[in-house]
């Protein structure tokens, strides 16, 4: 029973939507870095939201499916096989016992999900069965999948009509989107003006140092910072303030030099000054960049921001509508 | 002589030498075997080996040491 790991891939983890609720105790929320194309891979399938799949980050596993059930995969572009014939991601696909699924090369964005009907049943760690990597617990005992494991499944008796469902393409994330936007602050003020707008203009690339905790950023220049006496407490490099937390996706530039967007497994709090924060509408698409990208940063304001959330809220409530219809 | 290709199954940044100090894994006009190590994709703050996918001779090379790679990409060609 359960689904077989025939071959992992570079570092494929079973991710839920996440344990917020732990941060001030410096655990982060983990969960899916594309909490969108999770949700959507569940409800394909008939799962509630929150059941754990699998999250697959630039080359895919080999699994071999021990019992029947259904499947489907979201997010990433990465062309996949069922007992070597082709399937279409964004769609429940049934799967009979013992077929096997591949992964083919990464061809847009950079994580794939899977969710299978039932739910991926390894043990609740805190709330969650999302594996927090640095932290050594969740998911498949605190790390990624390896070949010979074997996924326990939660209950998989789903109906006939659940076989096919998919989405109207208008209705699929665009992952292709290059423009992240920005709420200044918390620590804003400590760059010259003309250095922020500078930040706002240039063009950033992913760096190779990008992963569930972060996502480092190069290619622009060297931020200003205004002059001061560092208050107690705070380090002597112009980019240290006295120790504060962070919130998901906020931006902090060790050094001034590159940004780094703090992401699911990101540490709770810390030395460097934020500059501003990723809006949560966009956290997902940070998610999709492959190194080597370049994006550009847009700066918004709080009531953009809430406009752009509420936005999201909406599309989700669409699609849940949608499928729950179709 | 077909061409047979050799393609990086990772994005990141391309090496093709295990350290700066080091030799190159394999040199333009060397033999190849299936698994052998032609390079180095640095990706997600760790390396991993890029291993030959086919066997040929007369290696050519068709990205730089520390060029950015996609997945897909054709790394170098073999006869």
């Amino acid at each position: 029973m359960g689904v077989k790991v025939l071959n992992s891939g570079l570092s494929t983890t079973i991710q839920d939507l996440g344990r917020p609720g732990y941060f001030h105790l410096g655990i982060p929320m983990s969960g899916a870095m594309d909490q969108k194309a999770m949700r959507i891979a569940n409800l394909l399938v008939g799962n509630p939201e929150n059941a754990a799949g699998l999250e697959i980050v630039f080359t895919g596993p080999t699994l071999r499916f021990d019992e029947a059930c259904l499947i489907a995969i979201t997010g990433a572009e990465m062309p996949f096989k069922l007992d070597g014939v082709s399937q279409s991601s964004w769609q429940s696909i049934q799967v009979e016992k013992g077929q096997t699924l591949e992964f083919d090369y990464l061809r847009a964005g950079a994580r794939c999900y899977l969710s299978i009907s039932g739910g991926i049943n390894v043990p609740l760690v805190l709330g969650s069965r999302s594996t927090y990597l640095v932290g050594s617990f969740g998911g498949m005992h605190g790390r990624p999948i390896a070949a010979g494991d074997i996924l326990p499944l939660g209950r998989c008796d789903f109906m006939a009509s659940q076989v096919g469902k998919n989405l109207p393409t208008k209705m699929l994330p665009n992952i292709g989107v290059r423009e992240i936007r920005v709420l200044l602050g918390l620590y804003s003020y400590r760059l010259t003006e003309g250095s922020i707008s500078k930040f706002f203009s240039e063009k950033w690339v992913v760096a190779s140092e990008a992963d569930r905790m972060g996502y480092r950023f190069k290619g622009g220049q060297a931020l200003e910072f205004v002059e001061r006496k560092a208050p107690f407490g705070a380090g002597s490099d112009p980019s240290n303030i006295v120790d504060s937390s962070y919130a998901y996706g906020s931006i902090q530039v060790p050094s001034g030099t590159e940004p780094i967007i703090l992401h699911r497994d990101a540490v709770s709090a810390g030395g460097y000054f934020t500059l501003g924060a990723v809006i949560s509408a966009d956290m997902d698409l940070i998610a999709q960049l492959q190194p080597n990208t370049s994006i550009q940063f847009v700066s918004i304001d709080m009531h953009q921001a809430l406009l752009a959330r509420a936005e999201r809220v909406a599309e989700m409530k669409e699609i849940r509508g949608y499928i729950s219809n179709s | 002589m077909n061409k047979k290709q050799i393609m990086s199954p990772l994005p990141g940044t391309f090496y093709r030498k295990p350290s700066p100090d080091s030799e190159n894994f394999k040199n333009d006009g060397e033999s190849v075997e299936i698994d052998d190590v032609v390079g180095l994709a640095e990706v997600m703050k760790s390396f991993h080996e890029i291993k030959s996918t086919v066997t040929g001779r007369e290696l050519k090379f068709l990205v730089e040491d520390g060029d950015a790679i996609m997945p897909g990409q054709v790394i170098a060609e073999v006869e």
